[in-house]
């Protein structure tokens, strides 16, 4: 009895590969704060939801990307982040009569990024890894142009949005939880999700039952450079203003929680709800590191090796179905 | 009749071969003599590939006796000792390195181009054995082989296997090397083959271009079903007697099949093979059952995948009348998600009329998959299990499921029979009729002859283009086979 309830468990846990980030997050919060005998739990917590909220937003977007096979990768993401936090803050230009015009033109920026990498990948036959990792010098250079000097704060409304609380939640994270929610359904339950997942499984086999591949990789492009471009321009409202460099840690990060959240980096199989938990588990990961008083050199050190750690743990439990 | 002459190079007994329960070599004697040409021939599956990847190394045979230059090297078989005794193979499947120069080339497969200047020693050889075999070839040995064209590759790959150096060289095996070239250089291939065979070579001539083979060879091996059926020189062969050799002599009686009542359906697809020179197109009416025949690989596939694309607007030169499904063949690389559930591998093709507000309806998705499970009878407890966990005969099940579960009236097939067992054939081959008699459209290319009886209307390919077109009284396995090797300009 005891072992088939073990299997059952098993078998429960193997359809939910996002378990074991939450774990891991859990465990991590549980230490830091033994750690600070308990103190300060709440504000570690509600920084952790709204810094995850970014990786959320980029990751998920990276999500569909990577999902779509093999060598499909947006690295982009850190200069399109960039390029649209000076948009959106040099369009609203302070005032809260232009937030809307701003975030248009955010999505117009991510729009066009999105357009311009599927260009390179396919009319230029440019491998993904290549033409995203250029696009971005050319996105970059467009933003170190464009938003030089560039000292806008946010108009309060968009301020108050990316930084206010709703009984203590960050309005922020609320957003990005309907927004993975949302983005469940779409990968689940829509034909453009599920043809996601059947061309990352076999873009051949794809293409002879119906799907248009060229078509679903494009959408998928825009839609992550359209959800980098938001998370720029909440990020500089979060921060009272755009950075040339804001964007930077998003490269690995966005990749990151994609991958330890369960999702294949062959592509074909992957789950939003991992996003959440990873991104959870990265940001508390950096604060415990933060609250133990360890160095920024061993800092880095020790994350990378646990995120190694992770995904080589995570190897051995590729779906087991059938 | 000949017993194995005491100048025999090769000598092959009794060796057999099994893949998994497809047995493609059933015993096969077979003996080349120093300084003739042995023509081999016979369809698709007669086990002519296997049986030279046996003599050339690069498959082990499960029983039998290989003999090379009188050692007998059964147990140490290898691609190693193979060459070691001057056995060399060119394959259909060109084998140089795209990254390398010609010369580069040469290097890989002669170890004897070593030290100082041994690009300029390979160089100068091979650019020899191209003057030789090829006059006016026009290949710098500096080319690097992803510039040149097929026939070039084919023609540096050919000249490379006749390469000598510390080696010894007694038996190339020549499978369709003509393959891509055309008829000029081809002949200077055969020609030069004549040489080699009168200086005391010997050479196996794989080919499906029948008068090459009587015009090349000493003697003809004719291959059927696995085993040697016939063999005898040249001379005493004609065109329609090697024919008649490879299929079944007496045309056999046709079983009754549903008197095809010229159908009177309008035309739904209409499509141009990509390197079809005449005016000829392929066409299929409302409700018929159009079978693609030639030897495999002659652009049948292609064919298919065109009038595909075209369905999705991506393809100019085919018509298409209404919604298309496509049945793979090659199950693992064109038509199984090998992460998803049975039921879900079915339904991807339909999912748009599973939807209800938008989203795809997880009940309905189960219905159809029950329905399917049912109808086609996939041997599974639960269609929730992996697709993988079916055997191959019934993720075939599952893939036909697919196409004919869907909205689509025109039902390609990419000789989707493979590996299937034959309960579960008639089971499909009665599902497509009924199908047909309801209105829709099958286009059906398949290796197995026995399969094109159940077409009203059979088209043959050769060389990626239509050649013949056979009315359903027409179709016999000799007017087929007759189409399928006919020559150039006949």
């Amino acid at each position: 009895m005891r072992q088939s309830a073990f299997s059952r468990l098993a078998d429960w846990s193997a359809e939910r590969p996002w378990l074991w980030s939450f774990v891991g997050a859990g465990l991590i919060f549980l230490a830091t704060t033994a750690f600070t005998s308990g103190k300060g739990g709440g504000d570690v917590l509600t920084a952790a939801l709204t810094f995850a909220t970014f990786y959320v937003i980029v990751g998920i977007g990276q999500m569909f990307v990577i999902t779509t096979g093999p060598g499909n990768v947006d690295l982009s993401i850190p200069a399109n982040i960039a390029l649209a936090g000076a948009v959106a803050m040099k369009v609203m230009d302070g005032s809260n009569a232009m937030i809307v015009p701003g975030l248009a033109a955010v999505a117009a920026v991510g729009l066009a990024i999105g357009c311009f990498n599927f260009a390179l990948i396919r009319i230029l036959s440019i491998p993904p890894i290549i033409a995203t990792l250029s696009a971005s010098f050319l996105v970059q250079s467009t933003a170190i142009a464009y938003g030089r000097g560039l000292r806008i704060k946010p108009p309060p409304i968009f301020a108050e949005l990316a930084t206010g609380r709703v009984l203590g939640v960050p309005i922020l994270a609320i957003i990005a939880i309907l927004v993975a929610a949302a983005m469940a359904l779409v990968l689940r339950r829509t034909v453009y999700g599920r043809s996601v997942l059947a061309i990352g499984q076999n873009a051949r086999a794809a293409g002879l039952a119906g799907i248009r591949v060229a078509r679903v990789r494009f959408a998928t492009y825009v839609l992550s450079a359209v959800f980098a471009s938001f998370c720029g321009a909440l990020l500089a409202g979060f921060s009272g203003g755009a950075s040339l460099n804001m964007g930077e840690e998003f490269l690995l990060a966005s990749i990151a929680v994609v991958v330890i959240g369960g999702t294949s980096v062959a592509g074909g199989f992957s789950n939003v709800p991992g996003i959440w938990g990873a991104s959870l588990f990265l940001y508390l990961l950096v604060t415990m590191l933060n609250t133990f008083g360890v160095g920024a050199g061993v800092r880095l050190i020790l994350t990378g090796l646990i995120i190694i750690a992770v995904i080589a743990l995570s190897g051995g439990r590729r779906p087991g179905r059938g | 009749m000949d017993a194995p002459s005491a100048s025999a190079i090769v000598q092959l007994e009794g060796v057999r071969k099994s893949f998994g329960a497809v047995r493609a070599l059933a015993g096969v004697d077979l003996d080349v003599r120093a300084g003739e040409c042995l023509g081999l021939v016979g369809h698709n599956g007669a086990g002519k590939s296997t049986l030279m990847q046996v003599l050339a190394g690069t498959l082990a045979a499960d029983e039998g006796r290989l003999v090379v230059a009188g050692d007998d090297i059964t147990a140490s078989a290898g691609v190693a000792a193979a060459r070691a005794h001057g056995v060399v193979c060119v394959f259909q499947e060109l084998s140089l390195c795209p990254n390398l120069t010609v010369a580069e080339n040469a290097r890989v497969m002669h170890r004897a181009f070593r030290g100082f200047g041994w690009r300029k020693r390979a160089g100068a050889a091979m650019a020899a054995m191209l003057d030789d075999i090829f006059p006016r070839h026009g290949i710098d040995p500096a080319d690097v082989v992803a510039d040149l064209s097929i026939a070039r590759r084919q023609m540096v790959e050919i000249a490379r296997a006749f390469l000598v150096t510390d080696e010894p060289l007694r038996l190339v095996i020549l499978d369709e090397p003509t393959s891509s070239l055309d008829q000029v250089v081809a002949e200077q291939l055969m020609a030069f083959v004549r040489r080699f065979v009168a200086r005391g070579g010997s050479v196996i001539l794989i080919s499906h271009l029948l008068g090459e083979i009587l015009a090349t060879s000493d003697r003809v091996v004719v291959m059927k079903d696995g085993r040697v059926v016939e063999t005898r020189p040249a001379r005493d062969f004609t065109r329609d007697s090697l024919v008649a050799a490879m299929g079944s002599v007496a045309a056999r009686e046709d079983e009754k099949r549903a008197a095809a009542a010229q159908p009177a359906g309008e035309v739904v697809v209409e499509a141009r093979p990509a390197r079809q020179a005449d005016g000829r197109s392929l066409r299929a009416r409302r409700g018929e059952i159009v079978g693609l025949a030639g030897l495999a690989g002659h652009g049948q596939t292609d064919l298919l995948v065109r009038i595909n694309a075209a369905a999705q607007g991506r393809e100019p030169h085919a018509r298409v009348a209404g919604a298309v499904a496509f049945v793979a063949g090659d199950r693992q690389s064109d038509g199984v998600f090998p992460l998803w559930s049975i039921a879900e591998n079915i339904t991807i093709r339909s999912l748009g009329g599973l939807r209800r507000f938008g989203l795809i309806d997880p009940a309905a998705e189960a219905r159809m998959a029950e329905e399917w499970r049912q109808r086609i009878a996939i041997r599974t407890p639960d269609m929730g299990n992996g697709i993988l966990s079916l055997s191959g005969g019934n993720q075939q099940k599952a893939l036909f499921a697919r196409a004919l579960a869907s909205d689509a009236g025109i039902v390609l097939m990419d000789d989707p029979m493979r590996g299937v067992d034959v309960g579960t054939k008639q089971e499909v081959y009665g599902m497509i009729r009924a199908e047909a008699a309801r209105g829709r459209t099958f286009l059906w290319y398949t290796t197995e002859f026995d399969e094109l009886r159940h077409c009203d209307r059979v088209y043959v390919f050769r060389a990626g283009a239509i050649v013949a077109e056979l009315a359903a009284n027409e179709i016999t396995e000799e007017r087929v086979l007759q189409s399928s090797f006919a020559e150039e300009a006949a």
